[in-house]
């Protein structure tokens, strides 16, 4: 059940690709235990906001606190070892590794603590049978489906406070998105809260408990879950009907 | 005829695992950067130099210490250069990286120049130099020392990138840096590690070579290039085709040199580059990747 404690923070953030700014004071917040969806149409700055989270994207202003922790300016690899694992738009799995590789390296900033991430590991493998199926193959000869159960295994296996996710359900199978989001939301009633970044806005505020709408950089609306999917305005815009 | 072939065989073998060892410096960075670096040979040339200048002389080191200071002289150079000359380039296409590596080759040149002149210098053997016989064919010790150090380092070389964790954070950076970054790879340290590793093993390929071959403040320009054309021929990326390819340059220079002309034994080299470029680009065991997404 979502407590009442901020797990993220964002205030104000913004962020510039040169001279041409992608987000224009973007703030959010996550709270312990919540799954909060970020919907808009391409090019809105959700991807550019979840990099921005990870630090791969330089924030050019604001803040963004984990707890009660400053993590604006971190390298990348500090703000996972924070706990904040993110889930790349389009997989991004390391192609000529073999799969049980890739779920290795996403517990690269706990590979000190080898009993955990046997366990861990062993934990994914039943979670998604196939990855255990096909744990000695190359990740790039998985199908789409099975890429993003791997990306989503390989996050995981960073121990995550926070998952981020973008696009989860973006080039697949209408069958394949429903097992996607079926175990999202089952990752979540486990207590892993989620940051779920989305073009699919149905699909996305079916699970999520608060979702947030972004356009051209910016919040334009934030509310229960429910509550945007009754909005007249983001069922036009969104939902499409 | 044969005691000659053997002779050959043996001579192609010790010089190809010293090209073995600089193409496998060139595979290592290029897979963990997309940088082909051409200062490669001046890792070898400096490790030789080091070695001989900090052994030589009634106050010189005694030789393993000497060897151990011009390894870690060498790694430092790697870094520093992958620090201040390639990390500030980073994004930069890949001629403009060529270029780069290009001008820190002759830079590194010009200050081997101006520290050690141009003399050709000799290191003594490791354990003497009393040959050994098989039939009519000699075999020096020093010869041995270059077969089997070079064998030791390719297997650790590919232990290290199929068996530990930091040799496959650094295949993940190559293969997807954004990702690396996202699963918590400090890029940054692993290139540092992937140059210090391969200056590592050029300054162990120039200190197990130099009582045979001898050394220069130019003699990284050959072994350079050579290790390159092994490189290409074994499959630019791919580590263990990159050491195939140097022991197969090796034997293929000491062959046509003793059967043909040694005049010939480096035109030999890069007309095996020109080949395998024109018939088959991706080298001997150039991967076909396959992926799907």
């Amino acid at each position: 059940m979502p407590s009442d404690t901020p797990l993220l923070k964002v205030d104000e953030l913004s962020s510039h690709y040169g001279p041409i700014q992608a987000l224009f004071g973007v703030s959010l917040e996550v709270k312990q235990g919540e799954l909060v969806a970020i919907v808009g149409a391409n090019g809105a700055g959700k991807t550019t906001l979840l990099h921005t989270l990870s630090g791969v994207q330089k924030a050019s202003g604001g803040q963004v606190f984990l707890d009660t922790r400053e993590i604006t300016k971190q390298k990348p690899h500090k703000i996972v070892a924070a706990g904040v694992c993110h889930v790349p738009e389009g997989r991004q799995v390391f192609a000529p590794l073999s799969v049980d590789d890739n779920l290795r390296l996403g517990a690269y900033a706990l590979r000190k603590e080898k009993e955990w991430v046997e366990q861990e590991l062993d934990n994914i493998y039943t979670l998604f049978p196939i990855l255990n199926e096909k744990s000695a193959q190359s990740a790039g000869t998985l199908s789409g489906g099975q890429q993003q159960m791997l990306a989503i295994g390989r996050a995981l296996l960073g121990r995550p406070r926070l998952l981020l996710l973008d696009e989860p359900s973006m080039g697949l199978a209408p069958l394949l998105v429903e097992e996607i989001f079926r175990v999202i939301q089952s990752l979540n009633d486990q207590g892993v809260t989620i940051l779920l970044v989305e073009q699919n806005a149905r699909a996305a505020l079916g699970i999520a408990n608060r979702g947030y709408v972004l356009e051209t950089g910016k919040v334009v609306l934030s509310a229960g879950a429910d509550e945007l999917l009754k909005d007249e305005a983001v069922r036009r815009a969104y939902l499409g009907y | 005829m044969w005691d000659q072939i053997l002779q050959f065989l043996i001579t192609g073998v010790t010089v190809g695992a010293t090209y073995a060892l600089v193409a496998l410096g060139f595979a290592i960075i290029y897979n963990a950067s997309d940088v082909v670096n051409f200062a490669q040979g001046e890792f070898v040339m400096i490790g030789a130099m080091t070695a001989i200048a900090l052994s030589a002389g009634d106050g010189g080191l005694p030789l393993p210490l000497a060897l151990i200071g011009a390894v870690l002289i060498t790694i430092a150079v790697g870094i520093l250069l992958q620090r201040f000359a390639i990390a500030p380039a980073r994004g930069a296409s890949v001629v403009t990286t060529i270029i780069i590596t290009i001008g820190a080759s002759i830079f590194l040149r010009g200050v081997a120049l101006l520290v050690w002149g141009k003399d050709i210098f000799a290191m003594p053997h490791f354990s003497g130099e009393i040959p050994l016989h098989i039939g009519n064919a000699t075999l020096l010790p020093q010869n041995l020392w270059v077969m089997g150090g070079a064998a030791l380092l390719v297997m650790g070389v590919h232990y290290f990138f199929n068996h530990t964790i930091i040799g496959k954070a650094i295949l993940a950076c190559s293969c997807n840096r954004t990702a690396a970054h996202l699963v918590g790879i400090n890029v940054g340290l692993m290139m540092l590690v992937a140059y210090g590793l391969s200056a590592f093993l050029g300054a162990m390929a120039g200190i197990l070579v130099a009582p045979i071959t001898f050394t220069s403040y130019d003699a990284g320009v050959m072994l350079g290039l050579k290790g390159f054309s092994a490189a290409i021929l074994g499959g630019m990326g791919n580590p263990m085709g990159a050491v195939a390819g140097g022991l197969a340059l090796g034997l293929i220079e000491s062959l046509a040199a003793g059967l043909i002309s040694s005049g010939y034994k480096d035109a030999i080299g890069f007309i095996i580059l020109l080949l395998v470029l024109f018939i088959r680009p991706s080298g001997m065991f150039g991967k076909v990747s396959a992926e799907r997404v």
